[in-house]
Protein backbone atom coordinates (compact mmCIF):
# COMPACT_ATOMS: atom_id res chain seq x y z
CA UNK A 1 0.00 0.00 0.00
CA UNK A 2 1.57 3.43 -1.24
CA UNK A 3 0.97 6.32 1.48
CA UNK A 4 -1.16 7.48 -2.00
CA UNK A 5 -3.53 5.10 -0.97
CA UNK A 6 -2.84 5.62 2.74
CA UNK A 7 -4.22 9.17 1.99
CA UNK A 8 -6.97 8.18 0.17
CA UNK A 9 -8.43 6.12 3.21
CA UNK A 10 -10.61 7.13 6.18
CA UNK A 11 -12.21 4.89 8.64
CA UNK A 12 -15.36 3.59 7.67
CA UNK A 13 -17.19 2.43 11.11
CA UNK A 14 -20.86 3.39 11.74
CA UNK A 15 -20.84 6.41 13.78
CA UNK A 16 -16.82 7.36 13.26
CA UNK A 17 -16.89 10.88 12.82
CA UNK A 18 -13.37 12.12 12.60
CA UNK A 19 -12.08 8.66 10.51
CA UNK A 20 -8.78 10.78 9.04
CA UNK A 21 -6.09 9.88 9.10
CA UNK A 22 -5.58 6.56 9.54
CA UNK A 23 -2.72 5.89 11.71
CA UNK A 24 -0.06 3.14 10.64
CA UNK A 25 1.02 0.41 12.51
CA UNK A 26 4.06 -0.56 10.28
CA UNK A 27 5.15 -4.57 10.31
CA UNK A 28 6.86 -4.02 6.78
CA UNK A 29 7.94 -1.46 4.62
CA UNK A 30 9.44 -1.79 1.12
CA UNK A 31 10.38 0.95 -1.08
CA UNK A 32 9.74 0.84 -4.88
CA UNK A 33 11.46 2.75 -7.60
CA UNK A 34 9.03 4.26 -10.11
CA UNK A 35 9.71 6.57 -12.60
CA UNK A 36 9.35 9.80 -12.05
CA UNK A 37 6.36 11.65 -13.88
CA UNK A 38 5.77 15.65 -12.80
CA UNK A 39 2.22 15.69 -14.46
CA UNK A 40 1.42 12.95 -12.17
CA UNK A 41 2.47 14.59 -9.01
CA UNK A 42 1.28 18.13 -10.17
CA UNK A 43 -2.27 16.63 -10.84
CA UNK A 44 -2.27 14.59 -7.45
CA UNK A 45 -1.06 17.45 -5.41
CA UNK A 46 -3.90 19.04 -4.88
CA UNK A 47 -6.31 16.04 -3.64
CA UNK A 48 -3.60 14.83 -1.19
CA UNK A 49 -4.30 16.35 2.49
CA UNK A 50 -0.28 17.30 3.36
CA UNK A 51 -0.23 16.70 6.85
CA UNK A 52 -1.59 13.35 6.94
CA UNK A 53 1.11 12.41 4.20
CA UNK A 54 3.97 14.05 6.09
CA UNK A 55 3.16 11.79 9.34
CA UNK A 56 2.35 9.09 7.66
CA UNK A 57 5.87 9.22 5.76
CA UNK A 58 7.42 9.84 9.37
CA UNK A 59 6.00 6.38 10.34
CA UNK A 60 7.35 4.46 7.44
CA UNK A 61 11.32 6.32 8.47
CA UNK A 62 11.37 8.56 5.98
CA UNK A 63 11.78 11.93 7.27
CA UNK A 64 12.73 14.80 4.25
CA UNK A 65 8.98 15.78 3.59
CA UNK A 66 8.41 19.69 4.62
CA UNK A 67 5.86 20.19 7.70
CA UNK A 68 3.89 22.64 5.17
CA UNK A 69 3.64 22.60 1.71
CA UNK A 70 1.54 25.12 -1.11
CA UNK A 71 1.25 24.72 -5.61
CA UNK A 72 4.34 26.98 -5.91
CA UNK A 73 6.80 24.68 -4.17
CA UNK A 74 5.84 22.20 -7.24
CA UNK A 75 8.63 24.09 -9.37
CA UNK A 76 11.00 22.36 -6.94
CA UNK A 77 12.76 19.39 -8.48
CA UNK A 78 14.13 19.02 -5.17
CA UNK A 79 10.47 19.53 -3.55
CA UNK A 80 9.15 16.74 -6.23
CA UNK A 81 11.50 14.31 -5.85
CA UNK A 82 10.51 13.92 -2.22
CA UNK A 83 7.32 14.50 -2.83
CA UNK A 84 7.33 11.35 -5.54
CA UNK A 85 9.46 9.12 -2.77
CA UNK A 86 6.94 9.74 0.16
CA UNK A 87 3.71 9.35 -1.87
CA UNK A 88 4.15 6.33 -4.35
CA UNK A 89 7.90 4.98 -3.78
CA UNK A 90 7.10 4.22 -0.04
CA UNK A 91 4.45 0.70 0.53
CA UNK A 92 3.36 -0.34 3.42
CA UNK A 93 4.03 -4.51 2.86
CA UNK A 94 2.88 -5.99 6.15
CA UNK A 95 1.24 -3.98 9.29
CA UNK A 96 -2.32 -2.60 9.42
CA UNK A 97 -4.33 0.97 9.73
CA UNK A 98 -6.04 1.91 12.73
CA UNK A 99 -9.12 4.02 13.36
CA UNK A 100 -7.97 7.22 15.21
CA UNK A 101 -11.38 7.42 17.05
CA UNK A 102 -11.92 3.59 17.71
CA UNK A 103 -8.65 1.29 17.55
CA UNK A 104 -9.98 -0.37 15.31
CA UNK A 105 -7.52 -2.33 13.30
CA UNK A 106 -7.96 -2.66 9.43
CA UNK A 107 -5.05 -5.17 8.27
CA UNK A 108 -2.50 -4.30 5.66
CA UNK A 109 -1.47 -7.59 3.86
CA UNK A 110 0.38 -7.80 0.88
CA UNK A 111 0.18 -4.74 0.77
CA UNK A 112 -3.75 -4.63 0.59
CA UNK A 113 -5.55 -3.01 2.76
CA UNK A 114 -8.71 -4.37 4.06
CA UNK A 115 -11.70 -2.48 5.03
CA UNK A 116 -14.43 -5.00 5.32
CA UNK A 117 -16.33 -4.48 8.08
CA UNK A 118 -18.10 -6.78 10.90
CA UNK A 119 -21.52 -7.00 10.51
CA UNK A 120 -22.29 -4.81 13.75
CA UNK A 121 -19.91 -1.91 12.56
CA UNK A 122 -21.70 -1.12 9.64
CA UNK B 1 2.10 -2.32 -32.01
CA UNK B 2 1.57 -2.49 -28.42
CA UNK B 3 -2.18 -4.15 -27.57
CA UNK B 4 -5.08 -1.78 -26.03
CA UNK B 5 -6.56 -4.17 -24.29
CA UNK B 6 -5.29 -6.36 -21.66
CA UNK B 7 -3.98 -9.95 -22.59
CA UNK B 8 -5.88 -13.14 -21.62
CA UNK B 9 -2.40 -14.77 -21.05
CA UNK B 10 -1.45 -12.29 -18.94
CA UNK B 11 -4.28 -12.19 -16.75
CA UNK B 12 -4.10 -13.54 -13.59
CA UNK B 13 -6.98 -16.23 -11.97
CA UNK B 14 -7.84 -17.67 -8.93
CA UNK B 15 -10.46 -20.62 -8.34
CA UNK B 16 -12.81 -17.69 -6.50
CA UNK B 17 -12.33 -14.94 -8.57
CA UNK B 18 -14.52 -14.01 -12.01
CA UNK B 19 -12.71 -14.65 -14.95
CA UNK B 20 -13.35 -12.23 -17.64
CA UNK B 21 -16.77 -13.26 -19.21
CA UNK B 22 -18.78 -11.83 -21.86
CA UNK B 23 -19.48 -8.90 -19.91
CA UNK B 24 -15.84 -8.19 -19.44
CA UNK B 25 -15.11 -7.97 -23.10
CA UNK B 26 -18.42 -5.96 -23.71
CA UNK B 27 -17.12 -3.60 -21.09
CA UNK B 28 -14.03 -2.71 -22.51
CA UNK B 29 -15.10 -3.19 -25.87
CA UNK B 30 -17.03 -0.17 -25.01
CA UNK B 31 -14.43 1.25 -23.26
CA UNK B 32 -12.28 1.11 -26.73
CA UNK B 33 -15.11 2.31 -28.69
CA UNK B 34 -14.97 5.36 -26.78
CA UNK B 35 -11.47 5.42 -26.27
CA UNK B 36 -11.20 8.71 -28.36
CA UNK B 37 -13.54 10.82 -25.73
CA UNK B 38 -11.65 8.99 -22.92
CA UNK B 39 -8.00 10.45 -24.08
CA UNK B 40 -9.43 13.91 -24.89
CA UNK B 41 -11.20 13.67 -20.98
CA UNK B 42 -7.75 13.90 -19.40
CA UNK B 43 -8.60 11.66 -16.33
CA UNK B 44 -6.83 12.52 -13.21
CA UNK B 45 -8.12 9.78 -11.42
CA UNK B 46 -10.18 6.07 -12.78
CA UNK B 47 -11.67 3.84 -10.73
CA UNK B 48 -13.07 0.68 -11.09
CA UNK B 49 -15.06 -0.97 -8.32
CA UNK B 50 -15.35 -4.80 -8.60
CA UNK B 51 -12.06 -5.21 -10.06
CA UNK B 52 -12.48 -9.42 -10.33
CA UNK B 53 -9.19 -10.23 -12.56
CA UNK B 54 -8.39 -7.23 -13.03
CA UNK B 55 -8.87 -7.10 -16.73
CA UNK B 56 -10.97 -3.94 -16.80
CA UNK B 57 -8.71 -2.22 -14.88
CA UNK B 58 -5.69 -2.95 -17.07
CA UNK B 59 -7.65 -2.81 -20.09
CA UNK B 60 -8.39 0.72 -19.34
CA UNK B 61 -4.84 1.70 -18.29
CA UNK B 62 -3.65 0.17 -21.24
CA UNK B 63 -6.43 1.62 -23.55
CA UNK B 64 -4.82 5.22 -22.25
CA UNK B 65 -1.84 4.75 -23.40
CA UNK B 66 1.00 7.67 -22.45
CA UNK B 67 -2.21 9.60 -21.11
CA UNK B 68 -2.53 6.84 -17.90
CA UNK B 69 0.66 7.53 -16.55
CA UNK B 70 -0.41 10.85 -15.43
CA UNK B 71 -3.73 8.95 -14.37
CA UNK B 72 -4.08 7.24 -10.79
CA UNK B 73 -5.76 4.00 -10.84
CA UNK B 74 -8.18 2.86 -7.93
CA UNK B 75 -9.89 -0.49 -7.93
CA UNK B 76 -11.88 -2.42 -5.35
CA UNK B 77 -13.21 -5.98 -4.75
CA UNK B 78 -15.14 -6.98 -2.00
CA UNK B 79 -13.57 -10.30 -2.76
CA UNK B 80 -9.88 -9.94 -1.09
CA UNK B 81 -8.70 -12.99 -4.02
CA UNK B 82 -10.05 -10.72 -6.15
CA UNK B 83 -8.04 -7.82 -5.05
CA UNK B 84 -4.49 -9.94 -5.08
CA UNK B 85 -5.19 -11.15 -8.72
CA UNK B 86 -6.10 -8.12 -9.71
CA UNK B 87 -2.83 -6.71 -8.48
CA UNK B 88 -0.95 -9.47 -10.08
CA UNK B 89 -2.71 -8.90 -13.64
CA UNK B 90 -1.53 -4.95 -13.44
CA UNK B 91 1.92 -6.20 -12.57
CA UNK B 92 2.10 -8.26 -15.56
CA UNK B 93 0.86 -5.71 -18.66
CA UNK B 94 3.70 -2.94 -16.76
CA UNK B 95 0.96 -1.06 -14.99
CA UNK B 96 -0.31 -0.39 -11.58
CA UNK B 97 -3.44 0.51 -9.51
CA UNK B 98 -4.16 1.14 -6.01
CA UNK B 99 -5.83 -1.62 -4.43
CA UNK B 100 -8.31 -1.70 -1.80
CA UNK B 101 -10.58 -4.90 -0.13
CA UNK B 102 -13.49 -2.91 0.53
CA UNK B 103 -17.68 -3.04 -0.17
CA UNK B 104 -18.06 -1.05 -3.19
CA UNK B 105 -15.99 2.25 -1.79
CA UNK B 106 -16.51 2.17 1.74
CA UNK B 107 -13.31 3.94 3.51
CA UNK B 108 -12.59 5.74 -0.01
CA UNK B 109 -16.05 7.91 -0.28
CA UNK B 110 -14.95 11.05 2.11
CA UNK B 111 -11.66 11.52 0.11
CA UNK B 112 -12.54 10.41 -3.14
CA UNK B 113 -15.76 12.58 -3.27
CA UNK B 114 -15.97 14.39 -6.19
CA UNK B 115 -12.62 13.59 -7.43
CA UNK B 116 -13.09 10.47 -9.46
CA UNK B 117 -13.42 11.12 -13.91
CA UNK B 118 -13.90 7.67 -14.95
CA UNK B 119 -15.75 5.22 -12.92
CA UNK B 120 -16.33 1.81 -14.65
CA UNK B 121 -18.17 -1.07 -12.55
CA UNK B 122 -19.43 -4.56 -13.54
CA UNK B 123 -21.73 -5.39 -10.75
CA UNK B 124 -23.44 -8.22 -9.99
CA UNK B 125 -26.01 -7.97 -11.63
CA UNK B 126 -27.43 -11.74 -12.08
CA UNK B 127 -31.17 -12.38 -10.26
CA UNK B 128 -30.89 -13.90 -7.48
CA UNK B 129 -32.55 -14.67 -4.08
CA UNK B 130 -31.46 -11.59 -1.69
CA UNK B 131 -29.61 -14.08 0.74
CA UNK B 132 -26.99 -14.96 -1.88
CA UNK B 133 -25.70 -11.55 -2.16
CA UNK B 134 -22.59 -10.53 -0.82
CA UNK B 135 -21.67 -14.16 -0.40
CA UNK B 136 -17.98 -14.51 0.17
CA UNK B 137 -16.36 -15.94 -2.82
CA UNK B 138 -16.78 -16.63 -6.14
CA UNK B 139 -20.97 -16.08 -6.00
CA UNK B 140 -20.50 -12.59 -5.02
CA UNK B 141 -19.37 -12.26 -8.79
CA UNK B 142 -22.76 -12.47 -9.79
CA UNK B 143 -25.52 -12.43 -7.57
CA UNK B 144 -27.66 -9.69 -7.72
CA UNK B 145 -30.15 -10.40 -5.79
CA UNK B 146 -34.26 -9.46 -7.06
CA UNK B 147 -33.62 -8.07 -10.78
CA UNK B 148 -30.20 -8.26 -10.51
CA UNK B 149 -30.46 -4.50 -8.87
CA UNK B 150 -29.12 -4.82 -5.32
CA UNK B 151 -25.55 -4.36 -5.61
CA UNK B 152 -26.43 -1.47 -8.52
CA UNK B 153 -28.63 -0.15 -6.50
CA UNK B 154 -26.10 0.67 -3.63
CA UNK B 155 -23.28 1.83 -6.50
CA UNK B 156 -25.08 4.34 -8.26
CA UNK B 157 -25.45 6.92 -5.00
CA UNK B 158 -21.68 5.81 -4.56
CA UNK B 159 -20.98 6.49 -7.91
CA UNK B 160 -23.03 10.08 -7.78
CA UNK B 161 -20.81 10.79 -4.47
CA UNK B 162 -17.65 10.16 -5.90
CA UNK B 163 -17.85 11.78 -9.74
CA UNK B 164 -16.34 14.81 -10.23
CA UNK B 165 -17.99 17.61 -11.84
CA UNK B 166 -16.89 15.88 -15.58
CA UNK B 167 -16.70 12.61 -14.29
CA UNK B 168 -18.12 9.24 -16.23
CA UNK B 169 -19.37 5.80 -15.03
CA UNK B 170 -19.61 2.86 -16.97
CA UNK B 171 -22.06 0.37 -15.93
CA UNK B 172 -22.79 -2.88 -16.87
CA UNK B 173 -26.62 -4.26 -16.78
CA UNK B 174 -28.46 -6.46 -18.38
CA UNK B 175 -31.67 -6.24 -19.76
CA UNK B 176 -33.50 -8.14 -16.02
CA UNK B 177 -31.99 -4.65 -14.46
CA UNK B 178 -33.96 -2.47 -16.05
CA UNK B 179 -31.51 -0.32 -17.69
CA UNK B 180 -34.38 2.35 -18.68
CA UNK B 181 -35.09 2.58 -15.41
CA UNK B 182 -31.44 2.77 -13.57
CA UNK B 183 -30.70 6.01 -16.58
CA UNK B 184 -34.22 7.40 -15.27
CA UNK B 185 -33.26 7.27 -11.62
CA UNK B 186 -30.07 8.84 -12.50
CA UNK B 187 -31.27 11.65 -14.68
CA UNK B 188 -33.30 12.50 -11.52
CA UNK B 189 -30.30 13.39 -9.99
CA UNK B 190 -28.98 15.21 -12.72
CA UNK B 191 -26.90 12.78 -15.20
CA UNK B 192 -27.62 12.00 -18.62
CA UNK B 193 -26.86 8.54 -19.79
CA UNK B 194 -26.59 6.63 -23.02
CA UNK B 195 -26.24 3.10 -23.69
CA UNK B 196 -22.53 2.08 -25.40
CA UNK B 197 -23.05 -1.01 -26.40
CA UNK B 198 -25.71 -3.53 -26.43
CA UNK B 199 -25.22 -7.10 -27.00
CA UNK B 200 -26.89 -10.56 -26.96
CA UNK B 201 -24.95 -13.59 -26.34
CA UNK B 202 -26.79 -17.13 -25.99
CA UNK B 203 -27.50 -16.16 -22.01
CA UNK B 204 -27.77 -13.38 -21.64
CA UNK B 205 -28.88 -9.31 -23.24
CA UNK B 206 -26.05 -7.10 -21.62
CA UNK B 207 -26.50 -3.26 -22.22
CA UNK B 208 -23.34 -0.48 -21.52
CA UNK B 209 -24.15 2.59 -20.26
CA UNK B 210 -22.28 5.73 -19.99
CA UNK B 211 -23.48 7.93 -17.18
CA UNK B 212 -22.47 11.24 -16.97
CA UNK B 213 -23.32 14.72 -15.27
CA UNK B 214 -25.57 17.25 -17.10
CA UNK B 215 -24.73 20.51 -16.40
CA UNK B 216 -27.58 22.09 -17.94
CA UNK B 217 -30.08 20.04 -15.80
CA UNK B 218 -28.66 21.33 -12.63
CA UNK B 219 -28.48 24.81 -13.55
CA UNK B 220 -32.05 24.90 -14.63
CA UNK B 221 -33.73 24.68 -10.86
CA UNK B 222 -36.25 21.81 -10.52
CA UNK B 223 -36.17 21.16 -14.90
CA UNK B 224 -35.09 17.90 -16.01
CA UNK B 225 -33.68 18.52 -19.76
CA UNK B 226 -34.09 15.09 -21.14
CA UNK B 227 -35.66 12.91 -23.65
CA UNK B 228 -36.02 9.40 -23.32
CA UNK B 229 -37.63 6.72 -26.29
CA UNK B 230 -38.22 3.04 -25.94
CA UNK B 231 -38.14 0.36 -28.52
CA UNK B 232 -38.20 -3.26 -28.17
CA UNK B 233 -36.73 -2.92 -24.55
CA UNK B 234 -33.85 -0.99 -25.42
CA UNK B 235 -33.45 2.80 -24.88
CA UNK B 236 -31.66 4.96 -26.67
CA UNK B 237 -31.73 8.37 -24.58
CA UNK B 238 -31.43 11.69 -25.94
CA UNK B 239 -31.25 14.90 -24.00
CA UNK B 240 -33.56 17.51 -26.24
CA UNK B 241 -36.68 17.36 -24.47
CA UNK B 242 -37.35 19.37 -21.22
CA UNK B 243 -39.64 17.96 -18.83
CA UNK B 244 -40.70 18.80 -15.68
CA UNK B 245 -39.90 16.79 -12.59
CA UNK B 246 -43.26 15.98 -11.77
CA UNK B 247 -43.96 14.30 -15.22
CA UNK B 248 -41.00 11.70 -14.53
C1 LIG C 1 -19.22 -9.64 -12.69
S1 LIG C 1 -17.76 -9.59 -11.72
C2 LIG C 1 -16.75 -8.50 -12.68
C3 LIG C 1 -15.27 -8.68 -12.50
C4 LIG C 1 -14.39 -7.86 -13.45
N1 LIG C 1 -14.55 -6.45 -13.23
C5 LIG C 1 -14.70 -8.21 -14.87
O1 LIG C 1 -15.36 -7.39 -15.53
O2 LIG C 1 -14.31 -9.27 -15.33
C6 LIG C 1 -18.25 -8.60 -10.32
C7 LIG C 1 -17.18 -8.30 -9.29
O3 LIG C 1 -17.72 -7.44 -8.29
C8 LIG C 1 -17.29 -7.86 -7.02
N2 LIG C 1 -18.25 -7.38 -6.03
C9 LIG C 1 -19.47 -7.90 -5.72
N3 LIG C 1 -20.07 -7.19 -4.76
C10 LIG C 1 -19.22 -6.16 -4.46
C11 LIG C 1 -19.27 -5.09 -3.52
N4 LIG C 1 -20.32 -4.91 -2.72
N5 LIG C 1 -18.21 -4.25 -3.45
C12 LIG C 1 -17.12 -4.43 -4.26
N6 LIG C 1 -17.03 -5.43 -5.16
C13 LIG C 1 -18.07 -6.30 -5.26
C14 LIG C 1 -17.20 -9.37 -7.13
O4 LIG C 1 -16.34 -9.91 -6.14
C15 LIG C 1 -16.66 -9.53 -8.57
O5 LIG C 1 -15.27 -9.54 -8.59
Amino acid sequence: MRLLTHNMLSSNIKGVTNGFPLLIEVEKVVEKQVDFNEDFLRNMFPKIEWKALVEASRTMGYTELPENAESSMLDSDEFLRKFHHALIELHLEEGALVCPETGRKFPVNKGIPNMLLHEDEV
Amino acid sequence: MLSRTAQIRLVSSHPEVYDPCDDSFALVDALLADRANLLEHHPSICMEVGCGSGYVIASLALMLGKESSDCYFIATDINPHAVGVTRKTMEAHGCHADLVTTDIASGLEKRLAGLVDVMVVNPPYVPTPEYEVGQFGIASAWAGGENGRSVIDKILPVADKLLSDKGWLYLVTLTANNPSEICLQMMKKGYASRIVLQRSTDEESLHIIKLWRNLDTQLEDGILTGFFAFSHGQITCAFRGRWKQSQI
